[in-house]
């Protein structure tokens, strides 16, 4: 059973119950992401402020996975740049995929068991395709201006 | 094995895991009989062929059906059912009428939907009740004459519900619709006798009945099959062929274009031999008596609510759990050695209707013991502790 441990850690049980950033926007950029294989749906509104993620939030419904990387990641991101988002997905993505290491990357650690279950990965990985999704609308705006 | 604990299969639903035999009668038709059928005069390709039809002579007392020409192999269950919905393009008319039920698996929603943007013909939905079970009443005030097709699963694979088709087809006929029955899930558990049934096409797969995958089989009345329209034209379904006009064979050939499976209808037969040998009848008894002591075990579990609690039912446990997704379970469930379904099982609108995303599906196959199921349980304990739901 240490697998079944090494995938859902303390962390990742406690965020998929008690999700934070659990919440809406209003005049935010959002994105929706829907994983056609399971029905999980989420939104996930990101506000910035130039280069810089001032807010993140996420609606939705999903496994304890999805719903623990969503509500993580909306922890991590706050106060970062639109850059280091775009950097920490790809270290994130690598480490779900075991094709990266833990280095770097906080909390999003307790992550690195998805690894051993393939069919799991785009659970994890929905928030995060999602919220690329909603910075490229939200970049979109800003060039039109 | 799995996370150190022996397979329990309980995915069967899905499909099935093939007796040896299958296994042995492909390897010998690759390394003994093997050649292409209904075409060379050589000994390797009468073998081939006697090979290939001897399934289709089983299939006419497997299924009661009147004769070959009523046996029609495709590649699977979803291709029989297109087969059916294209060859009836000609038949309808904008505003005529295809009804079928809320549970239907997407296999059985989705060929129907693309014929009436093809025909402009209407889809109608009856539904169901909270335990699973047709609304009949409701199903007959559907019928009129502008129904031409009826088309029912006659076992859900999302919720077991055995439907009464009988009665359904009786209806439907008195309104001079055709009714087609989706037997995917009926065929490995049930004895199948068409003219009982009273429908007028049955479609089945291989591999739910422990066969290979990429096999599936149509039954039509003669009649009905005659007035089809090939869905595929090419080799094999043609009696001449110039530029100017092709003229087609007779059934069953005619809806066989091309090289078939070959080898999967072959596994389909010993799959079929071996069910008699066991005994189709012994089966459904075995699997009841499997489903009523696994409804018993989980059914008591805090939290749970099984999903489809028809009167009649064949052998698939569909839950959820409070605060629980139906993946999560399914991963807890994994690596207990328990193998499961987690998803929405291709019945979207079904889903919809129970206010679910997705359940958990446990189905029972004929291997299926009491102690898989203590499995399921114990398994379904300990996630709920986990996740302290």
């Amino acid at each position: 059973m240490n697998e079944l441990r090494e995938l859902y850690q303390e962390m990742i049980l406690d965020h998929g119950k008690r999700p934070r950033n659990f919440r809406t926007q209003e005049n935010t950029p959002s994105a929706v992401g829907h994983n056609p294989l399971c029905g999980d749906r989420i939104t996930v509104y990101v506000r910035t402020a130039g280069n810089r993620i001032e807010d993140v939030s996420f609606q939705g419904s999903g496994c304890a996975i999805s719903t623990a990387s969503a509500s993580i990641m909306t922890e991590a991101l706050r106060g970062k740049t639109v850059d280091d988002a775009q950097a920490l997905f790809r270290r994130f993505h690598a480490l779900v995929t075991a094709e990266g290491d833990d280095t770097e990357i906080g909390k999003l650690a307790v992550f690195k068991g998805v690894r051993a279950f393939p069919m799991r990965v785009k659970c994890a990985t929905l928030a995060w395709h999602t919220l690329r999704a909603a910075l490229d609308h939200a970049e979109a705006p800003v060039t039109t201006e | 094995m799995r996370g150190g604990k022996p397979l329990v299969y309980l995915d069967n639903a899905a499909s099935t895991q093939k007796p040896q035999a299958v296994i042995d009668s492909i390897t010998r038709f690759y390394t003994e009989r093997y050649s292409n059928v209904h075409r060379g005069v050589h000994e390797l390709s009468e073998l081939a062929t006697g090979d290939y039809e001897a399934t289709r002579e089983k299939l006419i007392p497997f299924l009661n059906a009147a004769c070959r020409e009523e046996i029609i192999f495709t590649h699977g269950t979803t291709e029989a059912i297109n087969l059916v919905a294209h060859g009836l393009d000609a038949r309808f008319k904008p505003g005529d009428e295809v009804l079928l039920s809320e549970m239907e698996h997407h296999s059985n929603i989705v060929p129907w939907q693309m014929l009436c943007e093809r025909t402009g013909a209407v889809l109608r939905v009856a539904a169901i009740d909270d335990d699973g079970d047709i609304l009949l009443d409701a199903f007959e005030d559907l019928l009129n004459k502008r129904t031409r097709m009826v088309v029912v699963s006659h076992t859900s694979n999302a919720l077991g519900t055995r439907n009464p088709v009988e009665r359904i087809a009786e209806m439907a006929h008195a309104h001079g619709a055709l009714v087609l029955l989706d037997g995917a899930q009926a065929a490995p558990h049930e004895p199948i006798d068409v003219e009982a049934l009273g429908c007028d096409f049955f479609v089945l797969s291989g591999h739910k009945m422990y066969g290979p995958t990429g096999v599936g089989v149509l039954w039509g009345r003669r009649d009905e099959l005659e007035g089809l329209a090939p869905l595929l034209g090419g080799g094999d379904m043609i009696d001449t062929v110039t530029f100017e006009k092709t003229t087609y064979r007779g059934l069953p050939h005619r809806l066989e274009a091309g090289t078939p499976g070959i080898a999967g209808v072959i596994g389909l037969g010993a799959a079929i031999d071996y069910l008699n040998a066991v005994g189709i009848e012994r089966i459904a008894a075995h699997e009841h008596e499997l489903l009523e002591y696994g409804t018993d075990r989980i059914r008591r579990i805090p939290g749970l609510r099984l999903i489809g609690t028809a009167k009649r039912k064949a052998a698939i446990l569909s839950f959820v759990v409070d605060g629980i997704h139906a993946h999560d379970m399914g991963t807890v469930l994994d690596l207990n050695g328990v193998a499961v379904r987690a998803g929405h099982h291709c019945a979207q609108p079904l889903m919809q209707r129970y206010g679910v995303v997705a359940t958990v599906r446990a189905s029972i196959a004929m291997y299926n013991t009491r102690a898989d199921l203590d499995c399921l349980a114990e398994g379904i304990v300990q996630a709920i502790e986990m996740f302290g739901a």
